[in-house]
């Protein structure tokens, strides 16, 4: 069994950002991540991310991907690729099914003082007769196809849903050279900001609101897809049937929190759908209802990347704090700061859902004695 | 079919290439690149058949989640497709079920 | 509004906005045309402006308002707007025709010189153009601008071209 200070377990964005946050200051931090290269979501987001320009708005997400990979080796972070966290076991050791460059794999359990769980989030599924027909996929996992494989999924596609990601990945798919056929919209209107929409519509892409698809049909694949208006009830309207021919149908229904090690680890959720269903409750530090675990980026709560960012950096000051690291006040300092960007990051109608939500977090926390 | 250009990530420099078997037949992957992606590329859609219905299934998630790219590799089943990366003289059959081969 | 429904923003929305140049100024010469009205954290425009005539301040959600005379149609803030919205609109190119900047981030790049189909927010063809200036420098960072002319009364309503065919190969 080893012992490490910190244990950082995913390597997204607030994975990467509480690990450097920390290593910076002396921390002496183990960054684990089961895929092949580090980065989390960042690698496919191709472009430009929107925020304060004083904190990388205007930068694309595949380029901040690779600072922060840089900084984490500058700051000495000791990084594990291909390498799961299975278990997470109380009183924070974690279990790790680490494979070397030679494939060889081990069974590593690690003490660890503080543990930040980074662990993001799973795309949601829509049901609908042929759902399993191969051609129909998450809209995430379209945008690994085109961004990280360079490989298109289909020629046709059809949208499910018009959040954020359902605008921005159509437009990549625009990009990669697919046709969108549609992006349809069980809700009355649009879900994502409508500069994403102007610009898809600009590329004559339709959207259609009150819209749910009904089937896809093939025989072996997809060939095709039945969509149909809805009422105000989300009922299909009889008559409205209308079927486009497509070969792939990428679903952008939201994302949930991966949280099987935070609950594994005792650590409370609560049902909050505003953030994507089970979320770990945390307090103004990032810490869960157990001490020295932190929960950062989406599986606190689905938001977006710059916020999950920022979260890191949080949990990392934090933590930095606690290991005594950097005095009381400059940690005060510092995530008054990081509280400042948050709040902005979560104001406006887009964000105050989700602002509400958080703020409902950290009372539930204290309330249960974080 | 594969992007060879693109505005924002340039044009495809990997140049290397390794042959696979899928299925018995040759294909030309580019080294290092997840399976998903060389079969993708080659128009094969279909990784594996269900236990019960035989039914087909494709990639769904793409990151490692859900197992519905799983197929069998170099006599291995249950291989995720879209996280594991091409070896050179490869073997990946469509799995069925969850058995070693085809019924 | 339209926008959640269609989205687009319609003529009397933008003009409603702060970011729509009155037609005396679009009569003076090269303006911008900054089509975002809703309240998202972002501020890249008013940083990218050398001549701060685009100002959104504290909060940063706030909608960014053109100052129509200090703008001098240059352009920088197309490429630099996230949501790629912000537009340049010349009116005064020639008697018949007006210029329209736009940002492009599809392959193939249209060739200047070359003839185009002019489409509006919907992506419906309005018009044909000609294509003036393509821009795709470094510090675009990927964003290439693409410079059109088009019949000038057709100014207000084009924002694009219908993509080119692509020839990538498997």
């Amino acid at each position: 069994m080893y012992e490490k200070e910190v244990v950082v377990i995913g390597g997204g964005p607030s994975g990467l950002s509480a690990a450097v946050e920390a290593a910076k200051r002396g921390a002496k931090v183990l960054l684990v991540d089961e895929n092949l290269r580090a980065g989390g979501q960042l690698f496919k987001q191709i472009h430009k991310f929107f925020g304060s320009s004083a904190h990388k708005a205007g930068v694309r997400g595949i380029d901040i991907a690779v600072d922060l990979l840089e900084q984490a080796r500058v700051h000495g972070v000791e990084i594990w690729l291909n390498s799961v966290a299975v278990g997470l076991f109380k009183d924070k050791k974690v279990a790790i099914k680490r494979t070397f460059e030679d494939k060889l794999e081990k069974l590593e359990i690690i003490q660890a003082k503080k543990i930040v769980i980074a662990t993001g989030a799973s795309e949601n599924a829509v049901r609908f007769r042929g759902w399993t027909l191969p051609g129909v996929m998450g809209a995430g996992a379209a945008q690994t196809m085109i961004n990280v494989n360079r490989v298109l999924p289909g020629e046709r596609i059809l949208m499910i849903g018009s959040g954020n990601v359902g605008l921005i990945v159509s437009y990549q798919l625009l990009q990669a050279g697919a046709e969108v056929i549609a992006v349809i919209e069980a809700a009355p209107q649009i879900g994502g900001y409508g500069v994403h929409a102007a610009k898809i519509r600009r590329a004559g892409v339709p959207i259609y609101t009150s819209h749910t698809i009904l089937e896809a049909k093939g025989e072996k694949y997809v060939e095709e897809a039945v969509i149909c208006e809805v009422d105000n009830k989300w009922q299909p309207i009889s008559g409205t049937e209308k079927v486009l021919k497509v070969d792939t149908i990428t679903i952008a229904a939201g994302l949930k929190p991966l949280t099987e090690l935070a609950m594994m680890h005792d650590c409370q959720c609560s049902f909050i759908p505003q953030l994507g269903g089970w979320v770990p409750l945390h307090d103004k530090n990032m810490e869960s209802t157990s001490p020295g675990i932190y929960l950062v980026g989406d599986v606190a709560g689905v938001e977006e990347a710059n916020t999950a960012l920022e979260e890191g950096r949080l949990a990392g000051t934090s933590i930095t704090e606690t290991l005594n690291y950097i005095s009381t006040e400059e940690a005060e300092r510092l995530k008054k700061e990081i509280w400042q960007r948050l709040n902005e990051l979560r104001m406006g109608p887009f964000g105050e859902g989700r602002m509400l939500a958080k703020s409902n977090i950290l009372e539930e926390c204290k309330a249960s004695n974080c | 079919m594969r992007v060879n250009d693109h505005i924002i990530l340039g044009k495809d420099k990997r140049d290397e290439i390794v042959e696979i078997k899928v299925d018995g037949e040759t294909i030309q992957a580019k080294k290092d690149e997840m399976i998903i992606a060389a079969l993708m590329a080659n128009g094969i859609k279909i990784n594996r058949y269900t236990v019960k219905n035989n039914r087909p299934r494709g990639i769904f998630c793409g990151i490692g989640q859900c197992t519905d790219c799983v197929m069998v590799v170099n006599g291995k089943p249950n291989v995720r497709t879209c996280v594991t990366p091409v070896e050179e003289g490869m073997v990946i059959e469509t799995q069925h079920g969850v058995e070693r081969s085809k019924k | 509004m339209a926008l959640r429904k269609k989205g687009f923003l319609t003529k009397e929305e933008l003009l409603a906005s702060k970011c729509y140049p009155s037609e005396k100024r679009m009569s003076e010469g090269p303006v911008a045309v900054i089509e975002c009205n809703e309240e998202i954290p972002c501020n890249p425009c008013e940083v990218a402006c050398k001549f701060q005539a685009i100002s959104i301040g504290n909060p940063i959600t706030n909608a960014p308002i053109l100052d129509e005379n200090l703008c001098t149609g240059c352009g920088l803030c197309i490429a630099r707007c996230p949501g790629l919205a912000i537009f340049v609109i010349d009116k005064t190119y020639s008697e018949k025709e007006g210029l329209i900047s736009f940002p492009y981030e599809y392959l193939p790049l249209p060739l200047t010189g070359s003839i185009v189909e002019s489409v509006n927010r919907e992506g419906k063809v309005v018009s044909s153009g000609k294509v003036i200036k393509v821009l795709n420098s470094k510090s675009l960072d990927r964003t290439p601008v693409v410079t059109i002319a088009v019949p000038k009364d057709k100014l207000d309503e084009v924002r694009g071209i219908k993509r080119l065919e692509r020839n990538d190969s498997k």
